[in-house]
């Protein structure tokens, strides 16, 4: 008998380790997620792809394994170079020629280095030169981020909303109510694009003028309803089971019984809510930066090596297209899988 | 019924104002002095202060709000601040052109994903579903961006199946011209979604004991999915189709931009970039009222596919 009784469980988040082990498909996307995280470790802290800003190359420099092609578009831009020397001479009409000399003057002041340009790079350049392999990662970074923080801030909110309206119920489950039904009565691209137009126009458009957060704040104010709903019905599930009324006896506090209780049981829900909330949030973020609406300009994300990649096309230049689309397409696969696995590692029924 | 309805819209009531004091609010602490918008980088004080008094802005802020009120129920909210046109009329002349588009992406996007799911849901652990649902998990995975942009550049440009772009003003020369390529597109996009959601209705409607007892008086499988379990798996689908009912509005609003359709998400887009308040402010406040019957309409359907369903 003692020994039946000696028996620890096993904690929770060991069993969904082993269980993840167990689960090949999960094992693997859970590896290329990692290394997704590991490479954006990496540029985050400048070792990959800090460069991604410089024109190293010729512009629309060619992949390394397509060197051969002919590019006219770099021996146009070379040729308007080379030509920029001979100006026909203006100055009898031109209004700004006797300023050209102080001007000349105060240009030789300024130091400029030239630096060579690689007519390839290992997966092409864009209009300017920069290497498209670094922008790709760069923009993994951006992207990554701007998803990962946004559903983080949605799950905060939807959470802490979700545990007052299921823990508490009455009046303090209808005024939720009410703002949920709110939020869900407006399309959410069109609540986003509101967002989009006061943050951008509006006083806080200088305080988010550079940086991720005005889309991570903009993606979680539009998005924490669906997590809420699901919060919601769980605490309301949770609040008059045993163990809670247990707790509520030997002296709990609300606080505690919701946040210390009942949390940690609900936990799984919220954890495959958050990962599904990441990869939607990484597919609005791309939209958004496509449209100019997302991060700034002087950022690199998959949604604006898009917007480039339209007009490359049609001059025959698809590897910004490719790039920004394989390690889009790869992360999300794996990231979805992994939640798919999560799920079935998670849910209490399939033991 | 009519009961229940009156109870309905009496519901709306709160939601609405809730809709009004957000986007009243939103726009008045965040969206900075219209005025200074409006009159742009170099303006002079009374400029700004003409500016500030024709839109009302010198009044203290529960009178802007009754005027913001006033526009919503009178349907008026005045002129477009950039062009000058009316927003009423922007609405309802650029709501066609969406529709146009939107409608039939619907129809055929359910239509297909209905056969299909029963087709793999048929054939479940089998290769062919198998196969299907992972091309399904990687297709879900490339942005929509990808697949306008290489569709376009393909079927328009490079092959010249499509127009490009354009739009006209016959609706048969639009339906039949320009719409088909967002159409397919947008259709080829949702199709992965919607086979992998719907398929999951039909699974689980297949673990219930009715499918046990069909197969039991010797019913074939085929029959069993067509006749017992469709209707049953089609309460979920209709839930779906209602979710995915407000989105014919806006919900295209990417194909609008790369398609040139003068469409409302175009519309939205464009004002959101010129800072167009009030073209934004009234395409937010119609369209969730617009929401609101939609769903008060699915609710009205449920009770005619699935008559368990009391309407309470």
């Amino acid at each position: 008998m003692a020994a039946i009784l000696d028996i620890t469980p096993e904690n929770a988040w060991v069993a969904l380790g082993r269980r993840l082990q167990q689960d090949r498909a999960g094992a693997i996307s859970l590896a290329i997620v990692a290394l997704y995280l590991f490479m954006i470790l990496l540029a985050a802290v400048g070792y990959l792809a800090g460069g991604w800003s410089e024109e190293v190359g010729v512009p629309y420099a060619n992949p390394a394994f397509l060197g051969d092609r002919p590019n006219l578009e770099a021996a146009l831009a070379q040729r308007a170079k080379r030509q920029r020397g001979h100006v026909p001479d203006l100055s009898a009409v031109d209004p700004l020629a006797p300023k050209y000399g102080e001007w000349e003057k105060r240009t030789e002041q300024l130091k400029t280095t030239q630096r060579e340009r690689t007519l390839t790079l290992p997966w092409g350049g864009d209009q300017f030169g920069r290497d498209v392999l670094a922008k790709a990662i760069k923009g993994s970074q951006v992207s990554i981020a701007v998803g990962v923080f946004a559903a983080l801030f949605a799950t905060l909110i939807g959470t802490l909303l979700g545990a007052l309206a299921g823990f508490y119920g009455r009046w303090v489950s209808d005024f939720l109510e009410w703002v949920y039904n709110v939020f869900t009565s407006i399309p959410t691209i069109l609540l986003v694009f509101a967002l989009a137009a006061v943050l951008r126009s509006g006083p806080l458009g200088q305080v988010f003028a550079s940086g991720i957060w005005m889309v991570v704040i903009i993606l979680a104010v539009t998005g924490w309803t669906g997590m809420y709903r699901l919060v919601r019905a769980e605490y309301m599930k949770h609040r008059s089971r045993e163990y809670v009324l247990a707790a509520q006896a030997i002296g709990a506090s609300a606080a505690s019984r919701m946040f210390v209780h009942i949390l940690p049981n609900v936990s799984h829900v919220i954890l495959v809510q958050l990962s599904l909330l990441v990869v939607a949030f990484i597919k609005v973020e791309v939209i958004l930066s496509f449209l100019g609406l997302g991060v700034p300009i002087d950022m690199v994300s998959w949604g604006t090596m898009l917007a480039e990649a339209q007009t490359e096309l049609i001059i025959g230049k698809w590897w910004q297209l490719a790039a920004a689309t394989v390690f889009m397409a790869i992360f999300l696969t794996a990231f979805s899988m992994l939640t798919d696995s999560l799920r079935d590692a998670l849910d209490p029924k399939l033991r | 019924m009519a009961g229940y309805i009156l109870r309905r819209l009496w519901q709306m009531v709160p939601t609405l104002a809730g809709v009004i004091l957000l986007i009243f609010f939103v726009f008045k602490f965040f969206g900075g002095d219209p005025a200074q918008i409006l009159a742009g980088q170099v303006a002079s004080q009374e400029q700004i202060d003409v500016i500030r008094r024709s839109l009302g802005l010198d009044q203290p802020w529960y009178v802007q709000l009754g005027i913001f009120v006033r526009d919503i129920f009178t349907f008026d909210f005045g002129k477009s601040w950039m062009t000058r046109e009316q927003v009423s009329d922007i609405f309802l002349t650029r709501l066609p052109a969406t529709l146009t588009i939107t409608i039939p992406i619907l129809l055929l996007e359910v239509s297909l994903a209905i056969p299909i799911a029963m087709l793999v849901a048929y054939h479940r652990g089998a290769l062919l579903d198998r196969v299907l649902m992972a091309i399904c998990v990687a297709a879900m995975s490339i942005s929509f961006l990808v697949y306008i942009i290489v569709g376009q550049y393909v079927f328009g440009f490079e092959l010249g199946w499509f127009p490009v772009q354009g739009w006209g003003d016959s609706f048969w020369k639009n339906l039949v011209a320009y719409a088909p390529l967002p159409i397919i597109l947008a259709t080829l996009v949702s199709l992965a979604p919607q086979t992998r959601l719907y398929r999951s209705f039909f699974l689980d409607e297949t673990k219930n004991d009715y499918v046990r007892t069909a197969r039991a008086k010797g019913l074939s499988d085929p029959t069993i999915l067509r006749r017992h379990v469709l209707p049953n798996a089609m309460v979920p689908v209709l839930t779906n189709v209602a979710l995915l009912l407000p989105g014919v509005f806006v919900g295209s609003f990417l194909l609008e931009i790369f398609f040139s359709i003068p469409g409302l998400g175009r519309e939205v887009y464009i004002a959101v970039n010129r800072s167009d308040y009030p073209v934004i402010q009234a395409f937010t406040a119609y369209l969730a009222v617009i929401t609101m019957f939609i769903n008060l309409a699915a609710d009205l359907l449920y009770r005619l596919v699935d008559p368990r369903i009391q309407l309470l």
